[in-house]
Parts: structure tokens; sequence; C-alpha cells
């Protein structure tokens, strides 16, 4: 056990509980983008395929694997950052209103 | 050097972590998702300032990843968000299957358990969630059957399987390198991931694609304890605590344990418990016009929409706004009541009605709308059919039994806007259907939707 071991493992564990406390404060209106958009951060693997390609040495095995990698990672950061924003986007209030016409009859 | 990039990983954790805060409310909920992906953005700077050499294979793959991944998130349909989801989350859990595998072939294994443990754990549980993924993919986008896939003896050949996994992991850790040994052990994760996902069925997919992306978010982290790398730990943690929360809420919106969604293969076979309940009550069906209809609606004090995924397969979330803005200006009180599980994901089906410009402040969630459903005149469903059907909470013998469902049989009117008298995706009938306050109305929910708008007019 090294300590960096340790270290990350204490990580993990607080990464956790905080992912637990902030996540059970998203109402289940938009639990579909806070998936879609978790989807999104876990890309975050993307970082790896980066290393393993273009930082550690490796043969030609280790950078095919790592090319594919990179190019996964990427659909899965640049697809998911963008289809929860297109989500998200929709999201619309009341007082914006988007139907002008239909403004007197309408109540609070 | 090294200090600062330490540092811009700890400043992408950060963000990933205020992003998430931010999407407690719809208001801010755009802004998070930019924060999330400037923190991206941060930890990816970070770690091209690292790269020495192969700058040819790193910008090929960041070029066609985001080409697919703009195309795919550009051309993707409202309705086909979850299964767009299931496959990001499938290429998610396969990039961290790929990177372990390289990681153990370039060091020919010879690394302590500390490096070890998380190698083997991230291309197991990234492949399983890889193959799962597509699978799921695949039964959303209905490339194949929606039905569970069930054989004699599954679920021992399911265990067989993840047994031979184990011992493949345990040998591997405790002997030297052993490369086709670990090759065959992330075919074995891609087969399981397989296996694992055929015996369920379509509607209890929010649970997989949940379940799955908790996988991936586990995966990722374990890339990390491989890499040294703090901002992946905390990324895999935050996305591996959302999944498992979110997989506990859908099973629990379903009135089932986890183990019974993934191992009961549920709703393969027509159950014929309810059929029996059902004959008992030998009501007949109403059936009626859209003008007729339109009457109760136009003259009612308070209408509750209680749409699913029939409505989102019409495509008629706009025609739904349409009337409910019509009944608005008549001064009709209009709600709608979403169930957790309407659609096909958690959530999904407030991104439909979203997409139609329906104000977020009119969606009320199951616990809110059912005590106020004894006060309503009419409650429509659209397109709906489990989440409403009343043998959840009568008929002990009943499949669905104890899963929460909307009252709208406590309503003083129910109206049916349904294609046929087919049952729902959990094979199960419905004694709503022969309620004598229900009224049904047959067709397609859009087409249908549109003559009350016409009918409502004319009232």
């Amino acid at each position: 056990m090294t300590s960096q071991l340790l270290t990350n493992i204490t990580i993990l564990v607080l990464a956790a509980f905080v992912g637990f406390e902030v996540i059970s404060k998203v109402p289940t209106t938009l639990h579909t983008p806070l998936m879609s958009g978790t989807n999104a951060i876990h890309g975050i693997v993307i970082v790896g395929g980066l290393l393993t390609v273009g930082a550690l040495a490796g043969g030609w095995v280790g950078t095919l694997l790592g090319t594919v990698a990179v190019i996964f990672g990427t659909i899965n950061v640049v697809g998911g950052f963008l289809v929860t924003d297109r989500m998200l986007e929709m999201f619309k209030g009341r007082r914006p209103a988007p139907a002008p016409p239909a403004d007197p009859a309408k109540k609070a | 050097m090294s200090v600062w990039i330490t540092l811009a990983y700890l400043l992408a954790a950060v963000c990933f972590i205020l992003g998430l805060r931010f999407l407690s409310s719809p208001k801010t909920a755009r802004r998070g998702n930019v924060i999330a992906a400037v923190g991206m953005g941060i930890a990816l700077l970070a770690t091209a300032v690292q790269v020495t050499h192969n700058w040819e294979f790193v910008v090929l793959g960041v070029v066609v990843g985001s080409v697919v991944g703009v195309a795919g998130a550009r051309m993707v349909k409202m309705t086909a968000i979850p299964q767009m989801v299931a496959l990001f989350n499938g290429v998610g859990g396969g990039a961290a299957a790929l990177i372990s595998t390289a990681d153990y072939l370039n060091s020919a294994g010879g690394q302590g358990p500390g490096v070890l443990i998380p190698v083997v754990f991230s291309a197991v549980v990234g492949s399983i969630s890889f193959a799962g993924s597509m699978v799921a993919f695949g039964k959303l986008q209905e490339w194949m059957t929606g039905q569970p896939i069930t054989y004699p003896g599954q679920q021992v050949v399911n265990g067989v399987i993840a047994v031979g996994i184990i011992g493949i992991a345990i040998f591997l850790m405790a002997t030297s390198s052993v490369p086709p040994l670990f090759i065959a052990m992330v075919a074995l994760g891609l087969i399981l991931g397989v296996a694992f996902v055929l015996p369920i069925g379509g509607a209890d997919m929010p649970v997989v694609i949940s379940l799955l992306n908790a996988f991936t978010g586990l995966a990722a982290a374990a890339t990390g304890f491989v890499l040294d790398n703090t901002v992946l730990i905390v990324a895999g943690a935050l996305v591996g605590a959302s999944g498992t929360l979110l997989t506990l809420l859908m099973s629990k919106a379903m009135g089932r344990s986890i183990a019974n969604v993934l191992f009961s293969a549920f709703g393969s076979a027509p159950a014929g418990g309810a059929a029996v309940a059902m004959g008992a009550e030998g009501g007949t069906v109403r059936s009626g016009s859209a003008d007729d209809v339109a009457v109760l609606l136009a003259y009612a004090r308070s209408v509750v929409i209680v749409p699913g995924y029939g409505l989102a397969v019409a495509q008629a979330q706009h025609a739904v706004r349409e009337l409910a803005d019509l009944l608005e200006k008549r001064g009709v009180e209009v709600k709608y009541a979403i169930h957790p599980v309407a659609g096909r994901m958690p959530g999904h089906m407030n991104v439909l009605l979203a997409e139609a410009n329906v104000p977020y402040e009119q969606l009320y969630e199951m616990e809110r709308i059912n005590p106020e459903l004894e006060r309503t005149d009419v409650a429509l469903v659209v397109g709906a059919n489990d989440t409403t059907n009343p043998a959840a909470k009568d008929t002990p013998s009943s499949p669905i039994y104890g899963m929460p469902i909307i009252e709208v049989d406590k309503s003083a009117n129910v109206v049916v806007l349904k294609r046929s008298m087919a049952a729902g995706f959990a094979g199960v009938d419905n004694p709503l259907y022969f309620n004598p306050k229900t009224t049904m109305l047959f067709g397609d929910a859009k087409k249908s939707l549109n003559d009350l708008v016409n009918a409502v007019k004319n009232v």
C-alpha cells in the first residue's frame, strides 16, 4: 500500500459522497439532462487515451488502442455536452412566454 | 510544471462539481452544463501539454471523434435521446477498457496490485458497459426486439461467465503478465455485457441505462487509479454516484427491486393473473368521439394531462401543447402529471414537453399530482398505460402490483387516447379502460389530439 494509493482511495470516497450530495438535489424534471451531462463528464477518460497515445512509452498496439480510445472519448465528451445543452436550452419557464398572442387569457 | 498540471486538474474537478450543483434548477442548469464543459476543456489542455509524441494520432482521434460527436448530438431527435445517451455511455466505457488494455500490454503486467487491480477492474467493467450499452441502443432504436430475449438456464450461463471473469482476474493478479488471458477476459466482459442486457425488456431500459452509466463512471475512476490521475477519480466517482442514485430511484418508481428488474425478464410472458382479475370485472369499454371529449374538456374547470411514451412515439408533444393552450384560453386549469418512468429514461418526458415549449412549472411529479386528482374534472391519458393501471394498487396477483401509479381513476372523468386495446410494455391488461368513468378515444395520439384541437375550437 503506497501512500499515493491511499490518497487516491481517499479522493474516490470523498468524491462519491460529494456526488451523492449534489445529485440528490437535482429535481426529477432534469434527470435526463443530468444523466446526459454526467455521461459527458465520464468522457474524461479521454485524458487517459491522450496520455496512452502521446505521453507514455508503448508499442504500436498501445498507440492503436489509445487512438481508438481518444476517438471514443471525444465522441463521449463532445456529443455528451452538446446534446445536454440542446436539451437544457428547451427548458423554459412561464415568464418569457414563447406564445406572443396568447397572453391576455392566460392565468398566472 | 507538474504542479500546474495538478492544479489544473483540481480546477477541472471543481468545475464538474459546480456544474452538477447548477443542475439543481432548470433556471441555472444550462450554465451548469457549460461550466462542466469548461472544466473538461481545462483538463484536456492540461493533458495536451504533456503529449510529447504521436501528435498525428492524437489529432486524428480528436478530429474523428468531434465530427461523430457533433453530428450525433445535432441530428438526434428528442425522442431518441435515450439511445443516444446509451451510445455515448458505451463509447466512454469502451475507451476505459481500451486504455486499461493498452496499459497492461505496454507495461507487460509488471506492476504491483495497486495498479493491476484497477487495470483489471476498468477493463472488465468498461467492456461490460460498452457491450451492454450497444445492446440497449439496439433495443431502443428498435434494431432488435424490445422484448426480453430469454432461454432456459440463461441466468446460470451468465453466472458462469461472471465466475470465469473473476477467476481469470484473480489469476492475472497472482501471476506475471499473460496478455492472451487478459484479452480473453476482456472478450468475456463483452459477452457478459450482451448476455446481461438481452433478457431485460424495453420498458426497463431506464434502469439499465442508469446502471451502465454508473459502470462507466466506475471504470473511469479505476482508470484514474491506473494513471494516478485525480480528475479521473473525482469525475468517475461523481458519475458512479449519480448513476447509482438514479438506478435506485428508477427501480423504486417501478415498485420493484433492482434484482427483479435485472434478472426476471419482466414482461416476457403475457400475464395471466391480471386477465383473470379483469374478467371478473366484466365491464365494457366505452369509446367516444373527438366531439364528445372536446365538450368534456372545454367545460371542465381542471384538466390533468398524463403523457406516456405513446405520445413520444406519435411525435404528439406539440399537438398536446396546442390543446392545452386552447383549454387555458378558455379558463381551464391545465397541469401535466409526469410519472418517474414515463418515457424511456428518467425524466425523458420532461425533455419532450420542454421541446414543445411547455413551461416546466406546469409539469407535476407523481407525488405532487396524486392528491389533486380527486379534485380534477378530467384526466386526459395520452399514450400512457402501465403508469396509470389501478391494478398496481388493488390487484395483488398483477405483475405490476406495488408500482406507484398516477391515480387517474380518482378524478371525475378519465379520457384515454390510445391506438388500440393492446396491453402496455409490461404486457398487463389495464382495468382502467373498463371503468364506467372512462371514455376511450382510439387512434394515433397525434391525429386524435389534432381532432380534439379542432373540436374544442368549435365548441
